[in-house]
């Protein structure tokens, strides 16, 4: 019988702040998106005080900052590098693993002893944080869906530990599924579940038991497949090895409004490297630039405008020379002066694995220079810094830098930022 | 002859791992009488980090353990994965802060945090107070030539 575990990092961002700063444990903490827009992230005091998940932090930053609330600006550099440390943590303690995101992965569970598995999965528990500092629960049962619940009442009772298993006692999983509502189970949005409680389901429990063909003519398939894994049947299998992406964007949020043409084109210039170097990472190339610049919507008193356009690369690459020509060939054509910008991106599409590209008569050979070139570059920029070395347009002043104000150190991926200890 | 491959990963902080590479490739001539004994080159990350998931490097601010080996300045090689034993030189939290002091047991299930310096009295580790051990100290990376 198939079993999944589900190992989610309890309030991630703000677990790994608290790694670092003891200072921040048992305080009610938030984590803000890039340019301190959103509340991406809370610890348990935070959520006591009602801030919502993604709300914005203009609107709430009043009442946080009466009830004392920490607020930092997003460390992604951490976050990542914890992130991996996590995983890497699960992954010998399992056979086969899919990490699902940042913050969560499904573990194949399958060959472990089932009566051990409160005890297994306490232990895991424990050397992840001891490992790493960082909480985690851990929810099991044979399906991903119910995996899924597991874990999230998992952080609903003290008593648990963090820790559920539902394979072992049906009463239990019962229990559970009559205790969650339909809109939390994985897979329903907030839309299905409205769907779902109009014709009476209104648990997980009611889904389970409702008419199939009702569920089918209501949400479609992809609710009767849902409804078979709360049944037991593990229709979803673990995706270890993920499809090689299709797209690589790199976009931001400007600081403030821009108009200026020569600062959104450093802009861009800066994003059309970012993409070109994180696809060379992957050994892949790309066929096709898109450009997108779009003003602020929550501005609506001034002039709106957004447009995107994309460029063709022939042949496909990933050098930067031609992925900035594209970028900014593509930029020129869409942009209009009088517009305050509030955010542009550069997307790389058509992403294929390098040495795969499909050549005919008329297709150029690629510029020989491009291949060493990148390479150099790539090679300084690992050994002196992100952007030590970049293509002239893209240095420039950065006045579209986001603002993170609060921004902690990168404490595990910078020597000048790592954790000072004092010695006494 | 050699070539070497660094692979080194996208945060500048990590020390990159220098494999060698066979390239022994010419057609005419002899080949390098070396190459049936390739071996990695020494590399100081193996040492150093035994185990990256659960290793964090802290940089020591202050004096007062150098009677332990550790000077102003150097760089604690942090393995989490450790479990802490009497004796070790562990990272704490203390204070709201991260400090570096020597575990002692007095009595079995007692465990104090000892300070080099006499100036400062022994912390009994307490999760209540936020005392707690965040790590032992594997090594101590002392620079001693500044040019």
């Amino acid at each position: 019988m198939p079993r999944f575990a589900l190992v989610d990092c309890n309030n991630f961002y703000v677990s790994c702040e608290r790694v670092f700063n003891p200072a921040l444990v048992g305080v009610p903490v938030v984590v803000l998106s890039n340019n301190d827009g959103c509340v991406i992230a809370r610890s348990n005091e935070a959520k006591a005080f009602g801030i919502a998940m993604g709300a914005p932090w203009f609107k709430v930053r009043e009442l946080a900052e009466k009830r004392g609330v920490v607020a930092l600006s997003s460390n992604y550099a951490l976050y990542g590098d914890m992130s991996g440390r996590v995983m890497s943590v699960l992954a010998e303690h399992v056979p086969v693993l899919e990490v699902y995101s940042i913050d969560e992965s499904f573990l194949d569970i399958s060959t472990l002893p089932g009566d051990m598995l409160t005890e297994w999965g306490r232990e895991l528990r424990a050397t992840v944080r001891q490992w790493t500092g960082i909480p985690v629960s851990v929810g099991m049962a044979s399906t991903k869906t119910l995996a899924k619940l597991a874990n999230s009442l998992s952080k609903t009772s003290p008593r648990l530990q963090g820790v559920l298993d539902l394979t072992q006692n049906p009463r239990w999983l019962d229990a559970a599924l009559h205790k969650t509502a339909v809109g939390d189970v994985w897979g329903i949005g907030r839309r299905w579940a409205k769907r779902l409680t109009d014709v009476g389901v209104h648990t997980a429990a009611d889904l389970r038991d409702a008419d199939t063909d009702l569920i089918r003519r209501h949400i479609g398939i992809c609710g009767v497949r849902t409804q078979q894994e709360l049944r037991g049947d593990a229709v979803l299998e673990l995706d270890h090895a993920p499809e090689p992406r299709k797209s690589c964007c790199c976009s931001r949020s400007f600081g403030k409004a821009v108009g200026d043409y020569g600062q959104v084109r450093d802009a861009v210039s800066a994003f059309a490297g970012r993409a070109a170097r994180k696809i060379r990472d992957e050994r892949l190339v790309s066929g096709c630039v898109q450009v997108f610049i779009r003003t602020s919507p929550f501005r609506n008193t001034a002039p709106q405008y957004s447009n995107s356009t994309t460029v063709p690369l022939s042949p496909a690459t990933a050098a930067t020379p031609a992925i900035l020509d594209a970028a900014l060939r593509g930029l020129s054509a869409i942009w209009r002066d009088g517009y305050a910008y509030a955010k542009a991106g550069v997307i790389l599409l058509d992403l294929i694995p390098a040495g795969t590209e499909i050549r005919d008569l008329f297709t150029p050979m690629p510029p020989t220079h491009h291949a060493p070139l990148m390479q150099a570059m790539d090679a300084l920029n690992d050994r002196y810094g992100r952007e030590t070395l970049h293509f002239g347009l893209a240095a420039a002043q950065k006045d579209w830098v986001s603002h993170q104000d609060q921004r902690t150190p990168s404490y595990t991926t910078r020597w000048q930022d790592i954790p000072s200890v004092r010695v006494e | 002859m050699f070539h070497i491959v660094s692979i080194a990963r996208s945060d500048e902080g990590a020390p990159p791992v220098h494999v060698p590479e066979y390239s022994c490739t010419v057609p005419a001539g002899f080949p390098s009488p070396a190459d049936d004994h390739l071996q990695n080159q020494l590399d100081v990350a193996g040492l150093l980090v035994a185990r990256p998931a659960a290793t964090f490097f802290c940089r020591a601010a202050g004096d007062s353990m150098t009677g332990a080996g550790i000077q102003d300045g150097d760089v604690l090689v942090v393995d989490r994965s450790i479990s802490p034993q009497n004796g070790d030189i562990v990272v704490a939290t203390c204070d709201g802060g991260l400090t570096v002091k020597r575990l002692r047991s007095m009595r079995p299930g007692e465990w104090v945090l000892e300070a080099a310096n006499p100036a400062y009295p022994p912390l009994a580790i307490d999760a209540e107070n936020g005392i707690t051990v965040w790590g032992v100290v594997a090594w101590s990376l002392t620079r001693h030539c500044r040019r």
